[in-house]
């Protein structure tokens, strides 16, 4: 067998994982035909192993393998050429370890500023470069932003980060915490504290209550709606439709505030912990957050909608930004970003999680433009709290379990997967132990690091007045691509 | 039109009427009082930022995320809900047993008449991001929203330093951020004040032994105001402010 076919969040054993020589493992990959979800090194004594993770979303399955390079073995052929989507995970791998993807067509540094970075340049009378960052706009996080332009139009958008790299995978080998988990992106804190201490739990062979799984998928939903309503707020902000703006500011805030009201922070820090939740939710707030949420639901969708009608809304959101079903698939877009081009990527739904078993990802209309990333929002703000109304009445079945169940020591030698769909799409968090059961390579994938590229197809052809807009819709991390 | 006025009619309106005296939740984890009597052994080992020291038992705000880790582990530490826990001094960050959260703010925070008279009716401050977690970002984005509404004290983030009043710095400062700060500060014109604000920037917080860190730049220059949180909640980082420039 040239894979090892596991699940989220079911460790396999490390020497089980196949490991062929890359030439092999490269055919493999093109053969296998899957979704790239995992393309990583680890430093071994005799030099660097490579692990690829493919995902099979319609089977809920991942496809696991490996390759060996000799210290002195310093380049192979890319897969780039043959299949676009790795073309961020061959950059990061040959930035991590020099281990060059030959012919890669865009071999650039992802996170290092030691080097020049080489812009993409177009030369012409008419053609002016405009560059912005990494300081930029309002309270925002730093990134450059390089576009090539004629006129107002952009040709060309070159994005350039690492601008937050801090080093956290090295963190979490040295002192891995859940407060390290929720500081990694803190815009995603249930998302990644949930991908961690899952794939921890995992490790450890530990089983978490129903009762603080359903607190954990409750609270997942809350920062999904929260963020949605609070960009929706953005876009209605970009469109100078200051009446949305202001009521989705106010609406997010209940829902935030709703956070802190069970653990006392509003961005849900805290709450999750290896084995279960700190937290509960009593009959007391359950009552009071379902009705919160009833209002919430009624002016997110009274707003959107009146929002919606609005001749000067709707005139910057159509065709503005558009990626095509065709482009996104190429370059491997994740989440949200994916949805709104016509790709149904949902690791909740995808994958085997039995709280989102009975509920269905409904078929959406996608365009690909700002409009469809804005109803992409919509519905799922809708969704979530569909799914949390749901899961309150649950609740009460699991009075008597426990919040939080004791921990074990990690299992050795082992390698784990642990995936959780957060509001941007897929955060993807892979474990491997050593011998002792200590963790010895950490790899984290935000979403992000497949969708910023996609930002930059979609302000190609665009008045530079529309960034903005692009921009908000997708709304990036910044911290959780650098690390 | 006639839709939207409708909705503004729903909405009421949100803004808090007297910020400095704003209620707060109760689950909010604020400033930490410490008991000496309770055993904090089994606060050992709990505290990720070095935050904690028990022996002899304090707190330091600046290091500390809120996370009431030690908190739920014993009884030695109980926090509050009081969000006004900013200081123009680094060293009354830590909090000792028996200090109280209104002992505290009497002598946070050190008010200049100089402060006052330059930026009390008007401050504008350009923010930079600088490898935290966006968490920081967020909060202070909501200074700015219909509930919290900090431009009617005079005090708004703007786009440039050129413009700017001083500078707020967030996340613990990463080798690749330390040139552009370091030249945004350059570029803001004179006098000017610099504000840290959460964990990450006053200490490193949960990110103070990461490897790609810069924070030379701490060391260059005079920190006006240091403002605690994991993230900063908007009511203390505004009230921080208020203090800061007022008579
Ligand atoms: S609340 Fe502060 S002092 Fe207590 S464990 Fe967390 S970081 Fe440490
Ligand atoms: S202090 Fe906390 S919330 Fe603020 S940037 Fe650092 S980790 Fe994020």
């Amino acid at each position: 067998m040239n894979w090892i076919i596991t699940e989220n969040n079911k460790p396999i054993n490390l020497y089980d994982i196949p490991c062929l020589n890359i030439n092999d493992l490269r055919s493999e990959i093109i053969n296998l035909d899957k979704r790239v979800v995992g393309f990583f090194g680890q430093k071994v004594s005799d030099g660097v192993k490579l692990f690829v993770v493919m995902a099979d979303d319609s089977e809920g399955k991942l496809y696991v393998s490996s390759a060996h390079f000799a210290s002195g073995e310093k380049s192979y052929e890319s897969l780039t050429q043959t299949i676009p989507a790795f073309h961020m995970f061959e950059r990061e791998f040959f930035e991590d370890f020099g281990i060059e993807p030959l012919h890669h067509p865009w071999l650039k540094p992802v996170r290092d500023h030691k080097k020049e970075y080489p812009f993409f340049e177009i030369e012409g009378e008419e053609i002016h470069q405009v560059g912005v960052g990494p300081i930029h706009a309002g309270v925002i996080e730093p990134g450059h932003f390089r576009f090539m332009c004629n006129g107002e139009k952009v040709y060309d958008l070159e994005i350039r980060l690492g601008y937050q790299s801090r080093g956290v995978e090295e963190l979490f080998i040295s002192s891995p915490s859940n407060q390290l988990a929720e500081s990694v992106c803190g815009d995603s804190v249930i998302a990644y504290n949930l991908a961690y201490s899952k794939a921890i739990e995992a490790l450890e062979g530990i089983e978490v209550s129903n009762r603080a799984q359903i607190i954990r998928t409750i609270a997942l939903e809350m920062e999904r709606a929260a963020i949605h309503i609070g960009d929706l707020g953005a876009i209605a902000g970009d469109t100078a439709y200051l009446m949305g703006a202001s009521i989705f500011g106010a609406t997010r805030t209940l829902v935030i505030n709703t956070m802190l009201e069970i653990c006392g922070s509003r961005f849900g820090r805290g709450l999750i912990t290896v084995g279960g939740v700190n937290y509960d939710i009593d009959e007391e707030l359950s009552a009071g957050m379902l009705k919160t949420f009833d209002k919430v639901v009624k002016d997110v969708k009274r707003t959107t909608e009146t929002m919606l009608k609005s001749p000067t809304v709707i005139s910057r959101l159509e065709r503005t930004g558009v990626v095509s079903q065709e482009q996104a698939k190429s370059l491997g877009l994740v989440g949200m970003a994916a949805k709104a081009s016509g790709i149904g990527l949902d690791t909740r739904f995808d994958f085997p999680d039995k709280w989102y078993a009975e509920f269905e990802d409904k078929k959406f209309k996608a365009t690909g433009d700002v409009y469809s990333r804005t109803r992409v929002r919509y519905k799922e703000i809708m969704q979530s709290f569909h799914i949390i109304r749901k899961l309150l009445a649950k609740l009460p079945e699991y009075k008597n379990e426990p919040l939080c169940v004791s921990q074990n020591a990690k299992s050795a030698d082992k390698f784990v997967v642990s995936m959780t769909e957060g509001w941007r799409g897929e955060v993807i968090h892979t474990v491997i132990t050593d011998n002792n059961g200590n963790i010895s390579r950490y790899k984290i994938k935000d979403p992000s690091f497949n969708n910023w590229y996609g930002l930059a197809i979609a302000v190609r052809n665009n008045g530079i007045s529309d960034f903005p807009l692009c921009n908000k819709s997708f709304n990036l991390s910044y911290c959780g691509n650098d690390l | 039109m006639l839709e939207t006025l409708r909705l503004r009619y729903f909405q009421g309106n949100q803004f808090i009427k007297d910020i400095e005296n704003a209620p707060m939740r109760k689950q909010f984890r604020g400033f930490p009082v410490l008991n000496p009597n309770e055993d904090a052994s089994a606060c050992e080992g709990v505290c990720p930022t070095g935050a904690l020291n028990l022996n002899p038992l304090s707190i330091d705000m600046g290091k500390c995320t809120f996370c009431g880790a030690c908190a739920r582990a014993c009884k030695a530490v109980e926090f509050t809900n009081g969000y006004k826990l900013a200081s123009t001094d680094r060293e009354k960050l830590v909090v000792t047993p028996d200090m109280t959260y209104e002992d505290y703010q009497k002598t946070a925070v050190e008010v200049r008449d100089e402060i006052h008279r330059i930026f009390g009716h008007s401050l504008k401050l350009r923010q930079v991001s600088a490898a935290g977690c966006n968490g920081c970002e967020m909060e202070l984005n909501a200074c700015s929203n219909v509930n919290f509404d900090m431009g009617r004290f005079g005090i708004d983030f703007v786009a440039s330093p050129r413009h700017a009043d001083g500078i707020v710095i967030t996340g613990p400062i990463s080798e690749n951020m330390a040139y552009a700060l370091e030249d945004c500060y350059k570029s803001t014109p004179d006098p000017k004040i610099v504000i840290l604000c959460g964990a990450c920037a006053i200490s490193g917080g949960v990110f103070q032994n990461a490897g790609k860190l810069n924070r030379e730049f701490l060391e260059k220059y005079p920190i006006d105001l240091y403002i605690p949180g994991c993230p900063v909640h908007p009511l203390t980082f505004i009230n921080a402010v208020l203090s800061f420039i007022k008579k």
